[in-house]
């Protein structure tokens, strides 16, 4: 009996002593020891204050960029090839139809298709000998969707590292519907943050083939209504800040996917710009490229609009400058954002809340004073109920609770207003799980068993009840953690948590020590319950 | 300390009048929800924004709501928050109102606006101090570079100036400024603020008389999905529940402590909805405690009464249940009294941010705990009398709501067969 006290005394040593490590680990000071705290006891953006942002990726631009691709490389294609052609045409986001080529150049293009086209399927339209409709394959619309989604991701959390957030948090949301869930802490003013995630910042170097041009009608009049192959019109801004419009290639000699680098940085007049760096091939690709149009006029495209148009005056090869009416501000982001990548898919905003500093920090407050109040009131009844059960229960309590918040910190949970409703119930059941024992012992008590065998049936009967109660919980539990999203799971992390120590500490620890009291009791002596 | 020696009620003889109280709370509760068109759901399941607001001094809610009336913003709710002294309000706008403008926060934008127009206007091109975000402040002291940091390298300068920028807002936000100051002059308490920086800031800056300091924007898709998930997930973890009763105790209990916990969520929305309380998602959570909480005394009440079936399996059930009732009502009234003590802490102190999550909690606590012996209970108790019934008659003879056919018919002679729970071992 001493021996197997001894030995459950010491597991419980360990585990107070494992929780209180988790919570404050090795503190040399006091100061340390409050940093330790909350540096590891994480509170939710609506206890600690900042912002949340609910967004869409919307995948299908991705899909929109490939098939735009495609009817250029496949016009590209026919003409090298000097297969006559009516009309190559995106009907939608996965279909192209090929109008008007003769019976007898089919197989070339069926060839010519499986060769550079194999994720497309080429059927046969009814009705017409002449024409086929091309399909992107159902996987790959998926993988180009997934690779997008991920990419989007991946874009978006270096631009918030590269703004110098504190322990951003940027994951999947929903399932399969293409969103992602932020939370930035201790923003509170998000506008700045929003238009950095959103902006696709596209950076595009493409030879411009005609203009400026003062509005569009005035560029198509002067092709006669069609624009010759291979080019498209974009707008900008003349230098007098006046709308214009410039003819360049369709296909870009240089993207933003060819940077190294880019910093801001001023021109000769003052103002501020972006520098870029190239990489090694795209060093080499421009240098060519710039050769070959010496005299020409060089637009230099974000977001498909020409921020301006400088005239290429020798070989270029691995920097330049992106100019406009810009301040220090803009240029700042535009470095940022260009050093991150380009979104591969626009984005858009589902949802937003910003948790002002003070809102949390007086939530908290608040909250916690109302728990102490409520959790110190049931100690001392406790206590004056039972007197000297009282203690076991308070115990018990005490180390549910000191375990809950050690899990927490181990396991990196966070803790929100939900998460404290989960407390508020793992209490109430904690409370209930003693009370049960206690009452049960009082019965077995009255019933004339002696106090050994009244504890050991007290715990034995409660106990089942107890199992019962908190399984069906964490069974539910379970289940709201699985689905459920944000306060759902919240709620649930910290329930379950709580039970599972509940478990431990009124049941095994208030068994050890009613243990101990017996041990040390005088035969005969009433036991205090 | 005791409170209750050995109680004898007869629980299931009051059985008639718990559901007179049931079914009067649900009908009022039910009725409310009707007549004012269902849920008031807050702006996390409506779709919509939501932006607080505390003012420097006590605002004219008439002359704001002509101002949003300018803007197009014509039905916006404008509410008072906390404390009046706080000078706090509350503007929504639903989605309707907000729909025709394509950007998520348009509708916060031109609150801003109309608020700016109204409290706010500062000097042209300068900034409002108390709306920037450390990030906007600390670019303009490195423009600015008040204290000639540009020698020791960018670095210095940017990290220096960022966190004085994020030294000044934590000063702005915390209380009793909360997110308001009056004068540059005050700065000066943060360490590391000189005459230099207060007179360079004064020159981008301008201090308006208002802050927003907590927005919530909920777009139309977002809303509905949510409410439908949190309502799908709660079903099934009750499915959970059900089965896990089911297969400890007997199908019925599990149906019987699925509908008592459906009643005390039924009621409780009704109160919520007498008192115009609005569903939120952390409204939502504590409906969650609510159905633990109600399980959790359901089944401590079932618990006792499968022990006595199987100890005692001749006794009159009705009998049995009530006595289970007593054996564990001491117990029943010591949790359910000090979650009680607790969560009204939450509910008197714990603040208006949580005041509809607490008053959950404080009526599901009662409604949690009458439930388990008004109507579950009996529920357990009529099934198990229809059973009887269906064997003692042999097969349907009478399967009617009539009283139980037990061997000896209850009611008459209740009071002589009560005898000392303890005693019957």
């Amino acid at each position: 009996m001493e021996k197997s006290i001894r030995n459950r005394t010491i597991l419980i040593i360990i585990v107070v002593l494992v929780c209180i490590f988790g919570i404050i680990g090795f503190p040399s000071t006091f100061q340390r020891l409050k940093d330790n705290i909350t540096d590891r006891i994480k509170l939710g953006l609506d206890l600690k204050g900042g912002t949340y942002l609910v967004l869409q990726v919307h995948v299908e631009d991705a899909v929109n960029t490939t098939s735009d691709l495609a009817v250029s490389r496949l016009r590209d294609d026919l003409r090298t090839r000097n297969i006559p052609y009516a009309e190559v045409r995106k009907t939608d986001a996965t279909h192209i139809m090929i109008k008007g080529i003769p019976q007898n150049r089919w197989e070339e293009v069926q060839a010519l298709a499986q060769d550079q086209f194999p994720d497309w399927y080429v059927e046969r339209v009814a009705g017409d000998p002449t024409s086929r409709l091309m399909t992107l394959k159902t996987s790959e619309v998926a993988t180009i969707k997934n690779d997008a989604y991920t990419e989007a991701m991946a874009t978006i959390r270096r631009r918030v590292d590269a703004l110098g957030i504190t322990e951003p948090e940027i994951a999947e949301y929903g399932q399969g519907s293409y969103e992602l869930v932020v939370e930035l802490p201790g923003v509170s003013d998000p506008t700045r943050v929003k238009d950095i995630i959103q902006s696709t910042a596209m950076l595009e170097l493409k030879i411009v083939r005609g203009g400026p041009y003062s509005s569009k009608e005035e560029a198509m009049a002067s092709f006669g209504g069609v624009l010759p192959p291979d080019t498209e019109l974009l707008p900008g801004t003349s230098d007098s800040g006046a709308p214009a419009w410039y003819l360049v290639d369709r296909i870009a000699a240089i993207t933003g996917r060819d940077l190294s680098g880019a910093e801001p940085s001023q021109d000769a007049n003052g103002r501020p710009d972006v520098n870029f760096t190239l990489t090694r091939a795209g060093a080499s690709r421009f240098a060519e490229i710039t050769q070959r149009n010496i005299g020409k006029q060089l637009a230099i495209i974000l977001d498909n609009r020409v921020q301006s148009a400088p005239v290429i005056e020798n070989q270029i090869s691995d920097r330049g400058q992106i100019e406009g009416n810009f301040t220090t501000q803009q240029v700042a982001d535009l470095a940022l954002k260009l050093r991150s990548g380009a979104l591969p898919a626009s984005i858009s905003y589902l949802q937003e809340q910003t948790v002002g500093p003070s809102l949390g920090a007086d939530s908290i407050r608040h909250g916690v004073e109302a728990c102490i109040i409520g959790f110190v009131a049931i100690l001392l009844f406790m206590l004056v109920y039972y007197r000297g059960a009282g203690v076991n229960a308070d115990v018990a309590l005490i180390l549910n609770l000191l375990i809950l918040i050690a899990a927490l910190a181990y396991f990196g949970g966070v803790l929100t207003l939900p998460g404290i409703a989960g407390v508020i119930l793992t209490v109430g059941m904690g409370v209930d799980s003693n009370v049960l024992i206690f009452e049960r012992i009082r019965e077995e008590l009255r019933m004339g068993k002696t106090a050994p065998a009244a504890v050991a049936g007290g715990f034995d009967h409660a106990f089942k009840t107890i199992i019962d109660t908190h399984v069906t919980t964490v069974a539910a539990a379970a289940i709201l953690f699985t689905f459920g999203t944000g306060p759902v799971k919240g709620f649930a992390v910290t329930l379950t948590i709580g039970l599972v120590a509940n478990l431990f500490t009124s049941v095994f620890v208030s068994r050890v020590i009613f243990d101990y009291v017996l041990s040390r009791r005088e035969r005969g002596e009433a036991l205090s319950v | 300390m005791e409170f209750f020696h050995n109680p004898q009620v007869d629980w299931m003889g009051k059985k008639k009048y718990f559901i007179v109280v049931s079914v009067i709370l649900l009908i009022a509760g039910i009725a409310s929800i009707i007549v004012k068109h269902g849920l008031q759901y807050g702006i996390d399941f409506r779709g919509g924004t939501l932006v607080y607001v505390k003012f420097a001094h006590n605002p004219d809610l008439d002359a704001i709501r002509r101002q949003l009336d300018q803007e197009n913003l014509h039905r916006a709710t404008l509410v008072r928050y906390d404390a009046e002294s706080k000078h706090e309000i509350m503007i929504g706008l639903d989605l309707q109102t907000t729909a025709s403008q394509n950007a998520l926060d348009a509708g916060k934008q031109a609150i801003v606006k109309a608020l700016t127009n109204l409290y706010g206007r500062g000097p042209a091109g300068k900034i409002d101090f108390n709306n920037a975000g450390a990030q906007t402040i600390a670019d303009h002291l490195l423009v600015n570079d008040p204290l000639r940091l540009a020698g020791k390298g960018a670095d210095v300068a940017q990290n220096t100036y960022s966190r004085l920028a994020q030294a000044m807002v934590n000063y702005r936000n915390t209380p009793p400024r909360e997110g308001l100051i009056a004068n540059f002059s005050d700065l000066s308490a943060v360490p590391g603020v000189n005459n230099q920086v207060i007179s360079d800031l004064e020159k981008d800056f301008y201090l308006s008389q208002f802050s927003v300091f907590n927005t919530q924007i909920v777009g139309p898709k977002v809303g509905a999905k949510l409410r439908q998930q949190a309502l799908y997930v709660v079903l099934a973890g009750l499915a959970a529940m059900l089965v896990y009763v089911w297969f400890r105790f007997e199908l019925i209990f599990g149906v019987a402590a699925i509908i008592a916990t459906f009643h005390d969520v039924i009621i409780t929305l009704g109160i919520f909805s007498l008192l115009n309380k609005e569903i939120t998602l952390t409204v939502i959570a504590a409906f969650l405690t609510l159905i633990g909480y109600s399980m959790n005394d359901t089944i401590v009440t079932f618990d006792r009464i499968r022990e006595n079936m199987h100890l005692n399996k001749r006794e009159n059930f009705r009998d049995l249940v009530n006595r289970s009732i007593n054996q564990v009502l001491s117990r029943t009234i010591l949790t359910s009294g000090l979650t009680f003590i607790a969560v009204l802490a939450l509910f008197l102190f714990g603040g208006e941010v949580i005041h509809g999550f607490s008053l959950v909690l404080v009526v599901g606590v009662i409604i949690g705990t009458y439930s388990s012996f008004a109507i579950a209970s009996p529920l357990v108790l009529y099934w198990e009398d229809r059973a009887r019934a269906t064997a003692y008659g042999g097969g349907g003879v009478k399967k009617s709501v009539a009283p139980a056919p037990a061997p000896q018919p209850a009611g008459k002679d209740r009071r002589a067969k009560r005898e000392p729970a303890g005693a019957r071992r």
